[in-house]
């Protein structure tokens, strides 16, 4: 689906300006956005979307932003191509399949400026930028911990690669670290976007004993389904209350806004430069939900974490980690895991069963 | 063992709408057409359904929409495969391509959008019998439907006059023809019955089994409904269990990932296929006739004058 929000008219009025030679005439800086998802996923997409509209009205007059929404990843070379011809100067891709697309693209247009989300590879004109979901993992991993009654919470991933596996692992920690009985069941949906079957992986996870679940998943259908067989579960990327106002504990918020109004404004100033930026709650680029649905002893531990983990006191891989095989990581952040080792986080922490699929 | 009727009941929901799709089906084959345009159906079905239900604020408004969604489309289908005697394999996968990107266009507006769930019904009694109990009848409307439908089906094809009827235009039309029998006109009621078991398939996935709408939800369940067909060979009981069959593999799927049991679950989605390939190398390897399927099962027919 291919939706432009070109403004035609505007455009044409800004050439007419321009070709009269109107001294303070500015060509308008066009802005592209790739989402994996539709607007409307009401996760992922959907906040990314808001950055968008926030760009939009910090620069009033002075950008014009386009968006294509629900592009699969491994076809979506021709979307970031049709941007970049099309005059768009900063171009964002915002998922972790768009990585080499994007640089693919990026080669071939040098003059256009490209911000990729969750990425690692990064060239003169690729940016990458991320932020600590992890964060807030830990976080509802410890109310996870506190609220379960089976000692068995569950996890609905997407795809098994770092960024997930690094959120299933801070997902458990935190639960561990309130509760040392607990156990963690991951279920994969292999698709970020698709209701359906993240229902099903929901289900699954709450048969086989799951009163706590959480989800790597873009869509509220998890939610939805923790709601039906009224078992706790959590809103992920954007305030998902409204889907299960009486099951939901909290929603881990995205907040991209900032991020996208500073590097708009870095181009507009002829500043911007090629970067990697991964953070967290401490730069507000995650944001966590209001606590609803627990005790008030469960918020307040929840409060606390949050509070802990923003002034850098704790991090969800403090050392000594662990893996599944029993070695211990070497620890190259100081106290705790570098930024390096959680984003390229391949393996499961002690404790967690099972295998991450190939 | 508290997880088996809950395991159960998720294969009872995945099963439904496969069961609701490959029974329209089984009876349009049965009047030997071949259609190959259930997804397409279901997949509009879905979208029309979601959209009413939102729209009217009215799940079961929302099912009646998608069945009748899914009747006008298997219109077209009949408009062109029996009216205009089209070769009915590409009409049929025609029908599937217009029908996705019919669905994407028509849910546009509505993706994302909640829906509360249709309240299940529990049986008095019935409801009370250990694992059996909770996980057949505490079941949504539209199983028990399902169960009444398969049961008609049956009695309709093969016990009473109007099924043998069909039975006889699918076996052989043009001796049908010869006796009689308004061939075009039960195909075109097949055809239409079919349309309408598809849309109320897809209606059920977007407003009870996921009560969400999403470009493509159907995820090939059209194509497991033929496949169910062609495994039942004829029988519509065999039927039934096949849709438990294959809706319990892709309940599997999904319990061995949380399992942890060393199966990929690429080779478990695959399942269902590989399962109505070896049924019909049973079914040809022990010598009876055929897959079961009808004497004249894809072929135009057009009236001698």
């Amino acid at each position: 689906m291919f939706r432009m929000t070109t403004r035609r008219l505007a455009l044409a009025m800004g050439l007419g300006l321009a070709m009269a030679g109107a001294a303070t005439a500015q060509e308008k800086l066009k802005i592209g956005f790739i989402y994996v998802g539709p607007v409307g996923d009401f996760g992922w997409s959907y906040q990314h979307d808001v950055g968008r509209k926030a760009i939009e009205a910090a620069f009033p007059g002075r950008v014009e932003t386009t968006f294509v929404e629900s592009v699969p990843e491994a076809d979506s070379d021709r979307a970031i191509e049709q941007l970049a011809r099309t005059g768009h100067k900063l171009i964002f891709t915002t998922s972790f399949g768009y990585m080499e697309p994007t640089l693919r693209v990026a080669k071939k247009y040098p003059n256009v400026m490209f911000e990729h989300a969750t990425g690692f590879k990064r060239d003169k004109n690729v940016a990458t930028y991320s932020a600590k979901f992890h964060e807030g993992r830990y976080i509802i991993g410890r109310i996870a911990g506190k609220m379960t009654k089976s000692n068995t919470i569950g996890y609905v991933g997407a795809f098994p690669i770092p960024e997930v596996i690094a959120g299933i692992n801070a997902f458990y920690l935190g639960a561990k670290s309130v509760n040392p009985d607990v156990k963690i069941k991951v279920a994969w949906a292999f698709d970020w976007f698709n209701p359906p079957k993240e229902g099903d992986a929901a289900k699954t996870l709450i048969d086989q004993g799951a009163d706590v679940i959480t989800q790597h998943t873009d869509s509220p259908a998890p939610l939805q389904q923790a709601a039906q067989r009224n078992v706790f579960a959590f809103g992920q990327a954007s305030d998902m209350t409204k889907f299960a106002p009486n099951h939901i504990l909290t929603s881990i918020i995205d907040d991209w806004a900032p991020y996208y109004v500073e590097r708009t404004r870095a181009v507009l100033e002829g500043k911007w430069q090629s970067q990697d930026v991964f953070d967290g709650l401490a730069k507000g680029k995650v944001k966590m939900g209001p606590y609803v649905n627990m005790p008030p002893e469960v918020k307040k531990l929840a409060e606390e974490t949050e509070e802990a983990i923003r002034s850098g006191k704790l991090d969800p891989f403090m050392c000594p980690i662990i893996a599944q095989d029993g070695k211990t990581v070497e620890c190259k952040g100081g106290d705790r895991l570098s930024n390096e080792q959680v984003f390229g986080m391949n393996f499961y922490v002690q404790g967690i069963e099972g295998t991450i699929p190939k | 063992m508290e997880m088996l009727p809950l395991v159960l009941a998720s294969i009872t929901v995945a099963a439904t709408p496969l069961l609701i799709a490959a029974l329209g089906e089984h009876v349009v084959e049965r009047a030997g057409v071949l259609n190959l345009g259930v997804e397409g159906m279901m997949i509009v079905g879905a979208a029309c359904g979601f959209a009413a239900a939102v729209l009217t604020d009215s799940s079961v408004l929302g099912l009646l929409a998608g069945g009748f969604a899914g009747m006008l489309l298997a219109l077209v289908f009949a408009g062109l495969a029996i009216g205009l005697a089209t070769n009915q394999v590409a009409t049929g996968l025609a029908l599937t391509i217009l029908g996705l990107g019919l669905a994407g266009l028509i849910g546009a507006p509505f993706v994302g959008q909640p829906r509360p769930p249709i309240p299940p019904i529990a049986l008095p009694i019935l409801s009370d019998i250990p694992i059996i109990g909770p996980a057949f009848f505490r079941a949504d409307p539209i199983f028990y439907l399902s169960v009444m439908l398969v049961i008609a089906v049956a009695f309709v094809l093969n016990r009473t006059r109007a099924g043998l009827l069909l039975r006889a235009v699918g076996e052989n039309h043009a001796s049908a023809h010869a006796l009689g029998v308004p061939v075009r006109r039960i195909r075109l009621y097949a055809i239409l019955f079919g349309g309408l078991m598809a849309g109320l398939a897809g209606a059920y996935l977007s407003l009870i089994y996921t009560r969400f709408w999403s470009p493509g939800m159907t995820a090939g369940r059209g194509w497991i409904a033929l496949a169910l067909v062609v495994f039942a060979a004829g029988h519509v009981w065999r039927l039934m269990a096949g849709a438990y069959l294959f809706g319990g593999l892709t309940v599997a799927q999904l319990h061995a990932q949380a399992g942890a049991i060393g199966l990929p679950s690429q080779l478990l989605s695959a399942l269902p296929y590989i399962m109505t390939i070896l049924a019909l190398l049973v079914l040809a390897v022990s010598g009876r006739r055929g897959s079961g399927a009808a004497g004249s099962l894809g072929q135009p027919f057009v009236p001698e004058r």
